[in-house]
């Protein structure tokens, strides 16, 4: 079961093709010659920063910005009355003050009437050096009156509790979709009640709930996110350097929300310091940077500090869900039914498709085969910052496979069942596929059982099992847990997904010069996925082009072709395929030039790796190379073929590519201080085709130690007045190399039968697949205690009241 | 207040607010992009160069503070004979990603190579510790720097 044939190499020494090759982009980032948003510097550039809320929920009754207007060095203060004043001329809000989010409701850029989350803008300050302009701040004088915060997602449900969004005139705090739904289902609501009633009358059946939250946690990449803008007054023209995983979709929303002319608008996203999906929304930031510009003529840097990151920008998950799930008593899954009640803060400014607002979540039936499935999420404000889809979640695939993997464990303890032999009993079968999922989704591929085997033979789960029947007899608490997952990854087909109102396919441009070297343009945008690398080893497998000699350019829109970006693990199932799909346009254009060239039918001919030769004579051949020469020079073409060598595509899915894996992760638990030690985490993924499996490996090994944060140190809580309890990385405690261990990958390939390579995707796969084995394993380990759950984190407190019995809410700092 | 100091062997001199923090001056005054700053609380280690030999967090030392001492960044990691090692362990062990924390990263690997040339993986694990990298899973690092440890720049064929 390997990903990678043997492939030819190139002169230097690279695959021409799929197979492991050293980054390209390594060579400057170890040199300390990346190009990331801080790093740019433009003549007369001056800086701003942005004056925050102290209070969670409080009416602005005034703002007196003379003290900081007068400070030497201050160019600028800007508030929200001062952007009422600006006029916007679109149909998606009045004036500069608000924005349009990407989810159709309006987020405010500078508060106006009140604040509703601690750390909102409230005003911006531009001066000429960064110090000066944090020191304005100090002196901008905000008359606020406090409200009543509310913090907990419940609370904003009962009657009489503070409404959060007058401004949008609401009588509560609910959350309406761009369709008018409060109330976001999926699902056969009334198949999945009977069948689990059914189970609840019957003597042979078993069915358990359980409430699980996934609590509030930030992607905090190392790069905070910023900008530099500069309009230039004289051409109109603005320029924006900023930490975008979405340059073209932010492009056209700056269209929509600044009233400029879209071809007078150039987004360049340089190097990106890592998104996770903190980078694909657009924050106020972004925008005062552009409006800061157009106030003072200059160019105007922002860049967050890591508070502001950590408490105003895209957070993710705040999950809280019931769960219940039936099945016969010797293990068969029945039904599964979810209510979800979903933290949306202050603002709905979740980034996913359209007609999708819980985003993927009614994917949570997972790998298992069973007929009915429902789910009911209710989003709801709250005074808590704005976001909700970030952090390499899938469009909170993360939630759902949490939420299945904790219910069928929960199930495995009620049935006193092994929960490997549970998972196996219920898995999909390869003849399944394609599978319609009970909510519809339609998996393209897949062998669980395999890759679980291959999972637990890693392990030697058999051999674990025993360790851990003799430890418990000496009173030591290791446990061992499992996770399946399925992802549904590369939105998305564009007649289903949308992101206001711009389809999810993606562009692509690839030209090859006369002398046979190529450049391709990419839509989709690198924060560290190695696309300069993983891209031209594609072109290189469809042509046969070193990829030494394949540039790849991204990351800015007056380079590169319209595409939505990357995040959601789309880049490979969408521009990836787009990529090979443009390489076969190129080939086969080559082959009527090479057709030409040999005076034959370009039937006579026959593809060989980097070659178009005469069926059967090897020797009557053109290279891609001298083809590209060719098409640029005085040979005659047949009619209805043009001169050059180039070909764009747009590449619109015809599905999502669904990857998948199973994890088994190895913990010891001191019962004595809570302290969790993750000893083993064996990963066997399944990504389809792998284009470079060193970079796969790379993102899986990031991937598992982001689920071994969120499941034991990563929490962003509130007290009951409204602050935010994880706004640092003294209190958002991020895993180092001590907590992570030497992971353990394995692989089995599985190609999706619809995408031109059969690559999958994988950027998010173990984000979503390892919380729960890392959860599961902590809940093995102290289930002698009568423990069968516990939210997230389990830090040792968590840990320890756990086995005292005595759990808290992880999200609230209430006892 | 003026303030001089010498990174990687060229003479540096600007006039500066005496709060200025080291790792501004690095990026601003002296141009060096290389250093990163990541957090507020000297928590992240983005931003480790070396004062005098030592790794410091550069934004946890005023400018003032090396006034006339030696700092060295990732710039000054390259020799005459080509990359550090740890340099080309990164690369060869793919110990990076989107590269923000490499530069500290590489500062604190070379610093502490030269104090514990042969390494065990725990004590890398260890030496790595004060710095965050939310990438890669660090499992690459600890390779990476392993991998410098057993090819020292001695042994390096030098061109
Ligand atoms: S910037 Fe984070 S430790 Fe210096
Ligand atoms: S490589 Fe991205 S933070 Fe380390």
């Amino acid at each position: 079961m390997t990903a990678v044939e043997e492939v030819p190499l190139s002169p230097a020494g690279n695959p021409i093709g799929f197979g492991n090759m050293k980054r390209v982009e390594d060579q400057r980032f170890v040199r300390g010659q990346g190009n990331y948003v801080d790093d740019v510097s433009l003549p007369g550039m001056v800086h701003g920063a942005i004056l925050r809320s102290p209070f969670a929920h409080a009416r602005i009754n005034g703002i007196d910005t003379s003290r900081a207007e007068q400070l030497p060095g201050v160019l600028a203060v800007i508030t929200g009355k001062v952007l009422e004043g600006i006029p916007r001329p679109d149909l998606l809000g009045d004036n500069f003050a608000w924005m349009p989010t990407l989810s159709y409701d309006t987020q405010a850029v500078l508060a106006t009437d009140k604040v509703r989350f601690q750390g909102q803008e409230v005003a911006f300050v531009i001066a000429t050096d960064r110090y000066i302009a944090k020191d304005a701040l100090e002196l901008i004088d905000v008359d606020y009156e406090p409200l009543e915060p509310v913090m907990d997602a419940k609370r904003a449900m009962e009657p009489g509790a503070p409404i959060i969004r007058d401004d949008k005139g609401q009588q509560d705090n609910s959350i309406t979709d761009v369709h008018g739904h409060k109330d976001w289902e999926s699902g056969n609501a009334i198949g999945t009640a009977e069948a689990i009633a059914a189970a609840q009358a019957d003597p042979d059946c078993v069915v358990v709930t359980q409430e699980v939250m996934y609590p509030r946690v930030h992607p905090a990449p190392m790069e905070t996110c910023g900008s530099v803008a500069f309009l230039d007054k004289v051409t109109g023209q603005l320029t924006l350097y900023t930490t975008s995983q979405a340059p073209h979709a932010h492009r056209t929303v700056y269209a929509m929300v600044a009233g400029l002319p879209e071809h007078k608008i150039r987004v360049i996203s340089p190097d990106i310091g890592g998104g996770f999906g903190n980078k694909v929304g657009i924050y106020p930031g972004y925008v005062l940077s552009i409006v800061g510009s157009i106030v003072t003529g200059k160019p105007v840097k922002w860049m967050e500090d890591r508070n502001e990151n950590l408490t105003s920008t895209s957070f993710a998950r705040d999950y809280h869900m019931t769960g219940t799930i039936a099945a016969t008593k010797e293990g068969k899954i029945l039904a599964v039914d979810v209510d979800v009640l979903a933290d949306h803060g202050a603002f709905n400014g979740v980034a996913q498709p359209t007609n999708y607002p819980a985003g993927f979540f009614h994917i949570f039936s997972g790998s298992y085969d069973y007929p009915n499935a429902h789910c009911k999420v209710t989003p709801v404000y709250t005074n808590k910052a704005p976001g909700g889809v970030a952090y390499a979640c899938s469009f909170r695939i993360t939630e759902a496979v949490y939420l299945i993997e904790r219910l069928v464990d929960c199930l495995a303890a009620e049935l006193g069942m092994d929960p490997a032999e549970l998972r196996l009993k219920n898995l999909l079968r390869p003849e399944q596929f394609p599978y319609t999922s009970p909510t519809g989704w339609v998996y393209d591929s897949g062998q669980y059982e395999n890759t679980m085997r291959l999972a637990l033979e890693m392990a030697d789960y058999d051999q674990l099992r025993r360790e851990q029947a003799e430890k418990r007899a000496r009173g030591e608490y290791m446990g061992i847990g499992l996770s399946f997952f399925t992802e549904g990854v590369g939105a998305g087909p564009r007649k289903d997904m949308d992101i206001l109102g711009l389809g999810m396919a993606d562009g692509i441009e690839l030209r090859v010069h006369p002398t046979g070297k190529a450049v391709l343009r990419l839509s989709v945008q690198s924060q560290g996925q190695a696309h300069e690398t993983t891209y031209a080893q594609i072109v290189a497998h469809e042509l046969g082009i070193p990829p030494e000699d394949i540039e790849v350019v991204h990351g800015d829109t007056d380079q590169t072709p319209f595409g939505l970006g990357t995040y959601g693990s789309r880049s490979t199932p969408v521009s990836g395929a787009a990529a090979a799909v443009v390489s076969r346009k190129v080939k086969d254009k080559a082959r009527q030039i090479a057709a030409a060239a040999l005076e034959c039918s370009p039937d006579d001919l026959e593809w060989q790796l980097g070659q178009w030769h005469v069926k059967g004579d090897p020797e009557r051949a053109k290279t891609i190379q001298e083809i590209a020469l060719l098409s640029h020079g005085s040979l005659e073409l047949p009619d209805g073929v043009e001169g050059h060598l180039e070909a764009t595509t747009v590449y619109n899915p015809p599905n999502l590519t669904y990857p998948y894996g199973c994890y088994v992760c190895v913990v010891d638990v001191d019962p004595g201080t809570g302290q969790v030690k993750v000893r083993r985490f064996i990963a066997v993924d399944d990504c389809g085709t792998r284009i470079n499996p060193m970079v796969v490996e790379g993102q899986v090994h990031g991937g598992i130690a982001d689920g071994i944060g969120m499941a034991l140190m990563e929490l962003i809580a509130f007290d009951e007045d409204g602050n935010c309890l994880g706004g640092s990385f003294m209190d958002y405690l991020l895993p180092t190399s001590m907590e992570c261990p030497d992971y353990e990958l394995g692989e089995t390939v599985t190609p999706s039968p619809h995408h031109p390579i059969g690559a999958k995707g994988v950027g998010e796969s173990a984000t979503v697949g390892s919380p729960p084995a890392v959860v599961n394993a902590v809940i093995d380990a102290i289930s002698p205690f009568g423990v069968r759950h516990a939210d997230m984190p389990l830090t040792p407190a968590n840990v320890w009241r756990a086995i005292q019995g005595r759990p808290v809410r992880v999200d609230m700092a209430v006892e | 207040m003026q303030v001089s100091m010498n990174i990687n062997g060229e003479p540096v001199t600007a006039d500066i607010e005496a709060r200025k923090l080291l790792v501004h001056f690095i990026r601003e005054d002296a141009g060096l992009r290389g250093t990163h700053w990541g957090c507020d609380t000297s928590n992240c280690g983005t931003c480790t160069v070396w004062v005098d030999g030592e790794a410091v967090k550069s934004c946890t030392v005023l400018a003032a503070q090396a006034d006339g001492h030696e700092v060295r960044t990732v710039e000054g990691l390259e020799g005459a004979d080509g990359l550090d090692p740890v340099q080309q362990g990164f690369i060869e062990c793919h110990g990076l990603q989107c590269g923000f924390c490499t530069p500290g990263m590489l500062m604190t690997a070379r610093w502490f190579l030269d104090r514990n040339p042969s390494p065990t993986k725990d004590e890398i694990r260890e030496a790595i510790s004060g710095q965050i990298c939310r990438c890669t899973g660090y499992k690459n690092i600890v390779d990476a720097i392993h991998w410098a440890a057993e090819h020292p720049r001695t042994n390096e064929v030098t061109a």
